[in-house]
């Protein structure tokens, strides 16, 4: 049915050589399908964000195979087939707004007239198309993070990865933030991979939520999040919601005692 | 509109400030020292320290005997030793900024080349420069060129060490963005590391505006190049014991041309930012 977007079998990460070797990952197994939203969460080395640099090529696996979009992860990336939200929006601050958003697709070589209305689309998609002559100073940390995500889609990319976007915003804006990213989910088709450290946001946000360990990094759960797609304010409130965020916790906890390896 | 006429006005009433307080520190010296007999660390007297006055009105009087203004054939020559500076500002500025492209990069340049672009500046200009005329004479380079390439010697470097820091300086993360688009290493660099490196930039091209002038001034001696600066302000010094008041009013005229490069530099900066701004508003 669903064609599989992301393909991990056996996948390693080694930072540096000889004595100074740090193994960030090893033996991670993880597929992920067309249309899911996948959380990683771990403690902080746990590789998380590693594994979320391998899928994009920002770093290369030490040892097994991984596959995206059923390429390598390089021509993927030469595909153009992710866009990537960091924690910082990384915004250019030279360029306004709708220039931000414009960047990738300069780059990609859209023709210039297409440009503007993409861009235009996707600050409506996000919900800024009032700020598209603003520069990234004048916005707040929130909607920095929008324009962060609009560029990232602006070119309709297959694959959304996103490295702890929200941890840097205040717990209103961030779920507010969470509301914004599950609707363009949704909207868009887009597959997302999410890096998170927080259980509630995992939860809220996923279809799965794949829990990794440190030392060496490795995913020890994954949990199903089977809650329906269309989640508001008062998903937050229901049982099965507090039921999968204790599930979460436990299997973190479960890991962090397995994972200590003494 | 009123804004900038207030801002002008601020600026002018400080530089008067700045100069009414320097003659009254050097007169104030002068008069102190002479009543108290002190002759350390400089002596007080016309000969070492001329009145301020007398440097002002070397400067409204004639050069030679009914020639025109000291005022005017200084600020001449200080008008040709500008433009070979800012030919060798140019040129210098182009040569820096390229030096920081490569070495940003190819580390194995950088490692290769670095070394001597550090110790081509702990050679003395006045050992580099005649060897330039000598040289540029051979291949019939006009003389005022050899000059400017002497200033540019000056130049290039503070430019092609901020040109590099300056290309460095977008985030780890902005640089993986721009991987993640699969960018070209051109368009990398043009769109996020220069725009990026610019204010490194001009702030190396005012220090480079002002050190080209220098090297123009010390350029022209081994070059005999007459009607600059340079060599008024070295004939100024062999006279310096019968009218030390016209070494000080070359001193005044040679600091004021460096002044209205640097001030010209900063008026393009600004232009920079604002344009920066409004284009893409």
């Amino acid at each position: 049915m669903s064609s599989s977007v992301v393909e991990a079998r056996g996948v390693g990460k080694t930072f540096g050589t000889g004595d100074g070797q740090i193994v960030a990952l090893s033996g991670i197994d993880l597929q992920i399908h067309q249309g899911d939203f996948i959380s990683l969460i771990g403690p902080s080395g746990c590789g998380k964000s590693t594994l979320l640099r391998l899928i994009g090529d920002l770093v290369s696996p030490t040892t097994g195979t991984l596959v995206v979009n059923g390429k390598t992860p390089g021509q993927a990336r030469l595909d153009r087939d992710y866009g990537i939200v960091f924690q910082s929006a990384t915004l250019l601050d030279w360029r306004s707004v709708q220039k931000n958003v414009e960047l990738p697709l300069e780059i990609m070589d859209f023709p210039s007239e297409e440009r503007p209305a993409r861009a235009r689309e996707m600050l409506d998609l996000v919900q800024l198309d009032a700020f598209a002559d603003h520069f990234p100073w004048q916005l707040s940390g929130g909607m920095q993070q929008r324009v962060a995500i609009a560029r990232a889609l602006a070119f309709r990319p297959s694959l959304l990865l996103m490295d702890e976007p929200f941890g840097a915003l205040d717990e209103m804006t961030r779920e507010a933030m969470q509301q914004e990213v599950l609707r363009v989910w949704r909207e868009t088709g887009t597959s997302v991979v999410f890096v998170t450290h927080s259980i509630p946001e995992a939860v809220f946000l996923s279809t799965r939520v794949v829990v990794m360990s440190p030392r060496p990094g490795h995913i020890s759960d994954e949990i199903v999040v089977d809650l329906p797609r269309q989640r508001d304010q008062d998903t937050r409130e229901q049982s099965k919601y507090f039921d999968l965020v204790i599930e979460v916790r436990e299997a973190l906890r479960k890991g962090e005692k397995g994972g200590g390896a003494l | 509109m009123g804004g900038a006429n207030r801002r002008i006005a601020r600026t002018g009433l400080s530089i008067l400030a700045v100069v009414v307080a320097f003659v009254l520190l050097w007169e104030g010296y002068k008069l102190i020292w002479t009543a108290m007999g002190w002759e350390n660390p400089v002596s007080p007297d016309d000969r070492t320290m001329p009145h301020t006055w007398d440097i002002f009105l070397t400067l409204l009087r004639p050069a030679q005997r009914n020639g025109p203004p000291f005022i005017l054939v200084e600020l001449k020559a200080a008008l040709m030793t500008l433009r070979e500076a800012f030919v060798g500002f140019l040129i210098g500025g182009a040569v820096g900024f390229g030096l920081g492209v490569l070495f940003v990069r190819s580390t194995m340049a950088e490692r290769a080349f670095m070394p001597y672009v550090v110790a081509s500046q702990t050679v003395p200009i006045i050992a580099i420069a005649p060897m330039v005329v000598v040289w540029g004479g051979r291949i019939d380079l006009p003389q005022w060129l050899s000059v400017s390439l002497i200033a540019a010697y000056l130049t290039f470097f503070p430019v092609a060490i901020n040109t590099l820091r300056g290309l460095r300086s977008p985030q780890p993360t902005a640089m993986e963005l721009m991987r993640s688009y699969a960018s070209t290493g051109n368009e990398t660099l043009w769109k996020l590391q220069v725009p990026a490196a610019m204010p490194y930039i001009f702030t190396a091209l005012k220090v480079s505006a002002a050190a080209s002038v220098i090297g123009a001034i010390v350029g022209e001696l081994p070059a005999g190049l007459r009607g600059g600066l340079g060599r008024d302000l070295l004939q100024f010094s062999q006279q310096f014991t019968a009218a030390p008041e016209k070494l000080f009013a070359a001193v005044l005229i040679a600091g004021l041309a460096g002044i209205a490069f640097v001030g010209l530099v900063t008026a393009v900066e600004h232009r920079w930012v604002q344009a920066n701004r409004r284009l893409i508003t």
